[in-house]
């Protein structure tokens, strides 16, 4: 039996909130399979297990916000925990009191309803014989509602309900054994309790359109934008006071030659449908994340007194979002990605990170942050650093500059490079041999 | 393609890469960058877009010729 515990998502995260669960009691889970979504000050997120097992109880309803630490669900131990790998799931202690199901031959007796694969899984999983099931579907097949309406009425006496609904309940004196349920299973829904009180509400089917008596409690959807923007300000703000308060920055800036990079860039895009073109942020992101790996100084987390260098490069990305603020999630080990597949991770980064959609890992573990402002048109950015992470890069806007080698004078793009470092950890000299990295191996785009 | 079949695919296509734009506030000299603060992955997109919806993959190169609204429309009645 383990708990399932509200995880840190940052340094800057002491409680979130459940907007939804992605698993219920008698689900199997597996470590790495998503369970919930958690929303933060920041931005929602998807978050896994860590361990696997069967759900047993989710401890804390949708929309409740509690500290980091706190158990949001008990997860039961499986035969697959304690020496041999389970080829299939199995059926949770407390979900199979019942017979083997039947197995899917023609031995099954004749009166057993057609059903499809994932149904038959479904069963096996739940510990649900299925031959005494009569099907709903398509000539009489057994669907997947089938099946967990055969578990809610073997399991007798606990009514299934959602948490959501139980909080309801509880709160308009409402005894949920008495209400038919009309969710998945014959489950008890908040709009059937909310109809069996008597509330005059049409009984809506969208978190969106709920007016519940208690607003925070039944609101599953993120906050509304307005309030998220200023949640978001008030997070950014803690953790760069933080930053100043505690990090002797220091700041250096190069501007670096991209003529070789962004040629070599234009005849690779040149033979490539849209969807496969690069653009200069997955150069300089590839160069920030090799030259991270050759100047280790700049690449872990600052703690208790102590640098620890990181081995691994997660390349946090600075991500301003479109109603205002920004986050910063990770592309992991960026330095052993090509090119190509940082511009896949990038785009699909940044489209869920506008989209609020990311999940644990990518917030909690950036070893360096690159902002990329330049984007949107300054020419250098000198950013405060995330801690406890020890540098952050910054890339200006692309132009065109008047460039003078070999005692001539051409016109070049160029891209001036900033570093914010901890003193506690490197000084002028480290910093500046990692701005010189980055600007050597973007003299070389094709060996990125 | 009418002038007019490019200024809707062009609104159509700024709509799904940032749907927090208000139409009210894109005109035609609105700058893709500046004023309605795409970024180059939004950008991307919205060429790629472009590309799926009206069959005209931009190249590159005319990336310049298509930062503002107007470009942008104006490039669609040339070629798409």
């Amino acid at each position: 039996m383990g708990d399932f515990l509200m995880p840190s998502l940052g340094a800057d995260m002491d409680h979130g909130k459940v907007v939804e669960w992605l698993v219920k009691p008698g689900d199997y889970v597996r470590r790495g399979d998503l369970v919930a979504v958690v929303d933060t000050d920041k931005t929602t997120m998807d978050v896994e297990s860590f361990q696997e097992g069967v759900v047993a109880d989710l401890l804390v309803a949708i929309g409740q916000t509690v500290p980091v630490g706190t158990p949001l669900a008990r997860i039961a131990q499986t035969p697959a925990e304690t020496g041999h790998p389970a080829p299939e799931p199995t059926p949770s202690p407390e979900a199979s009191p019942t017979p083997e199901p039947a197995p899917p031959t023609k031995e099954a007796p004749t009166n057993e309803a057609p059903m499809a694969p994932p149904v038959r899984h479904l069963a096996h999983q739940l510990g649900v014989d299925t031959a005494g099931i009569r099907g709903s579907g398509k000539n009489g097949a057994v669907t997947r509602a089938d099946v967990e309406h055969a578990r809610a009425a073997r399991r007798g006496g606990r009514t299934r309900s959602s948490p959501r609904a139980r909080g309801l309940a509880a709160e308009l004196g409402v005894e949920l054994a008495g209400i038919s349920g009309t969710g998945p299973g014959g489950a008890v829904t908040e709009s059937d309790v909310r109809r069996s009180a008597g509330s005059r509400q049409p009984a809506p089917s969208t978190p969106a359109e709920v007016k519940a008596p208690r607003q925070e409690a039944a609101t599953a959807k993120p906050a509304a934008a307005g309030e998220r923007v200023a949640s978001l300000r008030r997070a950014v703000g803690t953790l760069m006071t933080r930053s100043k308060r505690t990090i002797p920055h220091y700041y250096l800036g190069t501007t670096v030659d991209l003529r070789a990079s962004l040629d070599w860039m234009q005849s690779v895009n040149a033979r490539r449908p849209v969807a496969d073109r690069l653009v200069p942020s997955a150069l300089l992101l590839k160069a920030a994340a090799l030259a991270a790996r050759d100047v280790p100084d700049v690449n872990g987390f600052y703690s208790a007194g102590a640098f620890r260098p990181s081995a691994a490069v997660h390349l946090g990305v600075a991500v301003a979002l479109r109603h205002g603020g920004l986050v910063a999630p990770a592309i992991h080990d960026a330095d052993t990605l090509t090119v190509d597949e940082l511009m896949k991770k990038l785009r699909d980064l940044v489209g869920r990170a506008r989209a609020g959609r990311l999940q644990r890992a990518e917030m909690a573990d950036p070893t360096i942050t690159v902002t990329n402002l330049g984007d949107l048109g300054v020419e250098s950015v000198y950013g405060v650093i995330y801690p406890p992470q020890v540098a952050l890069v910054g890339f200006g806007r692309v132009m065109e500059q008047p460039w003078a080698q070999d005692g001539l004078l051409g016109v070049r793009p160029a891209v001036v490079a900033t570093l914010s470092a901890d003193h506690r950890v490197s000084d002028g000299l480290r910093g500046g041999r990692y701005l010189a990295r980055i600007d050597e191996l973007l003299q070389q785009p094709e060996e990125l | 393609m009418t002038e007019l079949e490019a200024r809707k695919a062009v609104r159509a296509a700024i709509g799904k890469v940032a749907p927090d734009v208000d139409a009210e506030e894109i005109n035609d000299g609105s700058r893709l960058r500046q004023d309605l603060e795409l970024d180059s992955l939004d950008f991307l997109r919205l060429v790629e877009i472009i590309a799926h919806d009206c069959g005209l993959d931009i190249p590159e190169q005319d990336y310049p010729a298509v930062g503002t609204i107007k470009g942008l429309v104006g490039y669609l009645a040339a070629h798409g």
